[in-house]
């Protein structure tokens, strides 16, 4: 049996929330004063996700770095491979909000796309 | 002199929202003047995601949430100028600005909105002891060096203040390939989100040292190392606590000042809570026709709060101009104590207050299970039970105005908080 | 090149010797160990002219303090910086410690201190409300006033500068050896320099450079005093008008409480002997302690005000006076050592004196053609707004607005960059405009001065540093440098 410990984003109270696991099943979940904590504790520990924002390299732009982000969550545990392709892109400008960025972003059918306006120099 | 109806002093989010409200009151002669180079002020460089869930049902990024803004001012071709620095506002409402291409110049304002944000609290500040080098940020700088310039401060990082600047440049530098040795709060409790302390520390295994300080910078040229140790209750460093960090770089992030300079020249009276200006229920100041919202009137949490503040000045500016907004005094005095710090509004004239206002504030302490309590002179009208409050998130109750009606010749209204 | 001259240090003393040097025929070479002029004691000190009523009678230190506070407004208005002759007031608190304001009452008249008044308690709270309640008199000094201290080391070496001393930064000296030609050789980490006569005017250093070419018991050992310091924000800067002393001890004058010539209020210094030269580190024991001080003679502080904290480092020497002179037994060297307060003040004065020995050591002739005024950094808060626009109109980077708390444009860092001995950093640039000095202490305008040096200087913005050396501000582009160069 596996034990986790988590803080529960749902709100300030922050309850420290205890989850305990069998591969991939929730055995129990402790901790939380409400249901907002069980649902995150479970997704947090079955499958993690996150949004990953950062800049991208802009060639002939007004600006040197655009604004990024992934469309949608990512798993958490892909956040440094996706880091290396968002690092590794060049986008030429003019670009516009939600521009594609990285197509895909390591296989995981999220696009990677510009937040920001960036006019040609 | 240029001649226009409503000036608002800042480009960013409050400026904004201010100006957008103001033009759907049916204000024509509007004028947004901003220092920077573009519109949407702090949150050009707040690329992080997070904000607009209130006021888009989305998540968006600071860009993303700027543009939507930005996009109505332009739809609604809504005038403004950029690399414009105001440099006065008078009594009567002159302001006095400056530019490359316009050189400095004058605008009589009917009503003046002011909307400059603020600014973060300077290493100098904090009386921190230790050597002057370089490698010491506020948080707001580093971000707009990495961010927006696209270059890395350093690579060993120590953050002194878990407000949420400072949480989300940890991560932020981290991604970027830094490594965050610590972060260190002087409160026993983060002025941070819960969210951005899991997912900008717990994440990346960055430790969090709450009741902790820096108690010495070392480098003479460059930063070299910090050190940083427990505080007691009264916020002193506990002499044998102490561990060294080898580091090149110190991000602060310890606290926000609405920037109130114009206004404090200008004759706007100031809490000295808040340090923002002292407003009535219309968030119009001491002085008549000069309007404040968003972070120069009280530093907020959220950023969709300051559009609906913003909002609310530019409608009563818009009013004002109009003509609508009778002068009579305010008569009703909002106090806060036990643990309520202050509202804004501090005043209500009961004859200009909408059917409903939110008064907003924060506690000054964390508070588990206990009641926002509000009285009418000495009757308790309101008793709202709270899970948790803490300092770092803004609370609000709602008054309406048929139940400040109901109290005829009411003086005092306070916001307080109650264990019971 | 053999020069004539080598100043060591350019600090106030060794700019001050430069600027007087400049008037005469001679090849000067001033040698600074950091990349800017007034980087040691020149720029962390309280910025007072003083009086003159603490330097024991008949001493060197009382004569040039006198005679450097009588030069100081025609100095400052041919080099065209601020000083306010504000006034000073030595506090007494004890009753059975007034004899003392008369001991320093009866030394300054000795010195030749005009103007001087011993104060009742009612009158001095009448000028100066904020005194302690305990204050039971007052010697008052109007002769006394406030200066920039950066500004007046800047001015006189850049007037020297064009006049055409030679300034050589980042340049360490290391070794001074008589030559067989009768001539100083000075190793430098920047290569050999050659002079035929040499000033010693290194701060704090200048006990390592005389023991360098002084005879065996002849050595002088400098200990750095540092001082603690607490800048306020400007809306303190009315707390008191005038400079505020305790009465004077064993280790100095004190902790003082002072209106700033650009309106802010300093709280300082301590004193604490330590044995790094280089020691400027605040510590939270000296703040604490002058903190308590200052309120023995000041009331209601605002110390919540604090904009920066800070330490700058005096040369003490045990005698307590000024060593001016040529070293025995080192022939046509000359120290200008333990320039400790009121060096400031003293420093027009001690231009005059050591370039007054060394015209007569080594007979110069006047320059024909020496330029004695000197022109700031244009202000153009001082303008009106007519002004202001045709100075736009003629240069747009004045209407562009850097640094907000101090309202300094990009004209006014354009031409510190540009100007004879310019600024190639942060601080540089800080010292001469004030661009980064107010109260959110650069935070605001530190990426858009560095812009501005890129620009102008052609500067990588890795290569742009805070005060030169390893002071760079950011080490390499975001995603490791695979952007493009723009």
């Amino acid at each position: 049996m596996e034990k986790r410990e988590l803080t529960c984003i749902g709100c300030p109270m922050g309850c420290q929330i205890t989850v305990e696991l069998e591969g991939q099943d929730v055995k129990s979940i402790t901790g939380n004063t409400c249901k907002i904590g069980e649902n995150y504790a479970r997704n947090e520990v079955t499958h993690p996700e996150r949004t990953v924002t950062s800049t991208a390299v802009v060639l002939g732009g007004d600006k040197p770095r655009v604004s990024v982000k992934t469309k949608a969550n990512i798993p958490k545990d892909k956040i440094a491979d996706v880091m290396k392709e968002i690092d590794a892109a060049v986008v030429n400008a003019p670009i516009r909000i939600g521009d594609i960025v990285v197509k895909n972003v390591c296989g995981t059918g999220v696009d990677v796309v510009a937040t920001r306006n960036i006019e040609a120099d | 002199m240029l001649n226009y109806d409503i000036v608002i002093v800042g480009g960013g989010p409050a400026g904004l929202a201010a100006a957008v409200a103001a033009r759907d009151a049916g204000i024509d002669k509007i004028l947004i003047l901003e220092r920077d180079k573009e519109l949407g002020g702090i949150l050009n460089q707040c690329i992080h995601n997070g904000f607009g869930l209130h006021t888009f049902k989305e998540e968006l990024t600071g860009p993303e949430y700027a543009y939507r803004f930005i996009e109505k001012v332009l739809e609604a071709k809504i005038e403004y100028r950029l690399n414009t620095m105001v440099m006065d506002i008078s009594a009567d409402r002159v302001v006095t600005a400056m530019s490359r291409e316009d050189g400095m110049y004058q605008i009589q304002a009917g009503a003046v909105i002011l909307a400059m944000g603020c600014r973060e609290r300077p290493r100098g500040a904090l009386n921190i002891p230790g050597f002057r080098p370089a490698g010491i940020f506020s948080a707001g700088t580093a971000q707009r060096l990495v961010n927006i310039e696209g270059y890395m401060p350093g690579r060993e990082v120590v953050i002194l203040g878990s407000g949420d600047i400072g949480l989300i440049m940890a991560r932020r530098m981290t991604l970027e390939g830094a490594k965050v040795k610590v972060v260190a709060e002087l409160m026993p409790y983060s002025g941070g989100l819960k969210r951005n302390i899991v997912q900008c520390l717990d994440d990346f295994g960055i430790p969090l040292k709450l009741s902790h300080t820096v108690v010495d910078i070392e480098g003479k040229d460059h930063l070299t190392a910090v050190t940083i140790a427990a505080v007691d209750e009264k916020s002193k460093p506990i002499p044998g606590t102490e561990e060294r960090y080898t580091c090149d770089t110190l991000l602060l992030s310890c606290g926000l000042i609405p920037e109130n300079e114009l206004s404090r020249n200008a004759g706007v009276e100031m809490s000295p809570i808040t340090s923002g200006p002292i407003v009535n229920e219309s968030l119009e100041t001491n002085i008549p026709g000069v309007f404040a919202c968003g972070n120069v009137l009280h530093v907020h949490d959220l950023v969709d709060y300051v559009s609906e503040e913003a909002a609310r000045a530019g409608e009563n500016a818009a009013k004002y101009v109009k003509g609508q907004l009778s002068d009579a005094k305010s008569d009703i005095e909002i106090t806060a104590t036990d643990g309520a710090r202050y509202t804004v509004p501090s005043t209500i004239n009961i004859d200009r207050m909408d059917d409903k206002l939110t008064l907003r504030f924060r506690v000054g302490a964390v508070y588990k299970d206990s009641f926002v309590s509000v009285y009418f002179d000495d009757e308790r009208v309101m008793h709202n039970k709270k899970r948790i409050m803490a300092p770092g998130e803004m609370e609000q109750v709602i008054l309406l105005k048929n139940k400040l009606t109901e109290k005829p010749g009411l003086k005092k209204i306070t916001v307080k908080i109650e264990s019971e | 090149m053999i020069y004539d001259v080598i100043i060591i240090g350019a600090g106030v003393s060794g700019a001050a010797i430069a600027r007087e040097l400049s008037r005469y025929e001679a090849n000067v070479c001033v040698l600074e160990k950091c990349e800017d002029v007034c980087e040691g004691t020149s720029k962390a000190n309280s910025g007072i002219v003083h009086a003159g009523y603490d330097a024991p009678a008949g001493s060197l230190m009382a004569k040039l303090n006198v005679r450097g506070n009588e030069m100081m407004d025609d100095f400052c208005r041919d080099l065209d910086i601020p000083f306010k002759r504000n006034g000073s007031m030595v506090v007494c608190i004890h009753k059975e410690e007034l004899s003392g304001l008369q001991d320093l009452y009866d030394r300054g008249i000795q010195n030749g201190v005009k103007g001087l008044k011993i104060l009742t308690r009612e009158e001095a709270l009448k000028m100066e409300p904020n005194l302690s309640d305990n204050v039971e008199g007052v010697l008052y000094a109007p002769t006394a006033g406030i200066i920039c201290p950066f500004k007046l080391c800047i001015a006189m070496a850049e007037n020297a500068n064009v006049n055409g001393v030679e300034f050589r930064f980042n340049t360490k000296v290391e070794d001074i050896k008589k030559g067989e030609d009768d001539l100083w050789h000075i190793r430098t980490n920047n290569g050999e320099c050659v002079s035929r006569y040499v000033v010693n005017a290194a701060g704090v250093y200048s006990g390592q450079i005389h023991n360098m070419v002084c005879k065996d018991d002849d050595k002088i050992e400098i200990t750095p005093r540092r001082g603690d310091y607490c800048l306020l924000d400007k809306e303190a800067g009315n707390h008191v008008s005038h400079t505020i002393f305790p009465q004077p001890t064993s280790l100095g004058k004190g902790v003082l409480v002072t209106p700033t010539v650009h309106g802010n209020l300093l709280v300082g210094p301590t004193a604490e002997d330590i044995d790094d030269y280089e020691g400027v580190n605040t510590t939270a024991d000296g703040i604490n302690d002058l903190i308590a001080k200052a309120n023995d003679h000041v009331k209601n502080l605002p110390m919540r005000k604090v904009i920066t904290s800070f330490a700058g480092l005096r040369a003490h020497e045990p005698r307590h006076e000024f060593i001016i002179g040529e070293v025995k037994g080192a022939k046509n060297f000359i120290d200008c050592a333990a320039i400790e307060s009121p060096g400031l003040t003293s420093s027009p004065a001690i231009g005059e004196m050591v370039a007054g020995i060394l015209k007569d050591m080594m007979g110069l002739k006047a320059k024909s053609n020496w330029i004695g005024k000197r022109k700031d950094i244009l202000n153009p808060s001082d303008l009106s707004i007519e002004d202001r626009n045709d100075l736009i109109k003629k240069n747009p980077a004045y209407g562009n607005i850097i640094c907000r708390c101090e309202s300094i444009s990009e004209g006014e860092i354009i031409d510190s960059i540009h100007r004879p001995l310019g600024a190639r950093s942060l601080d540089g640039v800080k010292r001469r405009t004030r661009a980064g000095m107010g109260r959110c202490q650069a935070g605001f305008c530190s990426p858009k001065t560095m812009e501005i040096l890129h620009r102008e200087l052609g500067l990588k913005y890795e290569e742009i540093t805070k005060c030169g050396g390893r002071s760079n501000i950011v080490i390499q582009r975001t995603k490791n440098q695979k952007g493009g160069e723009c």
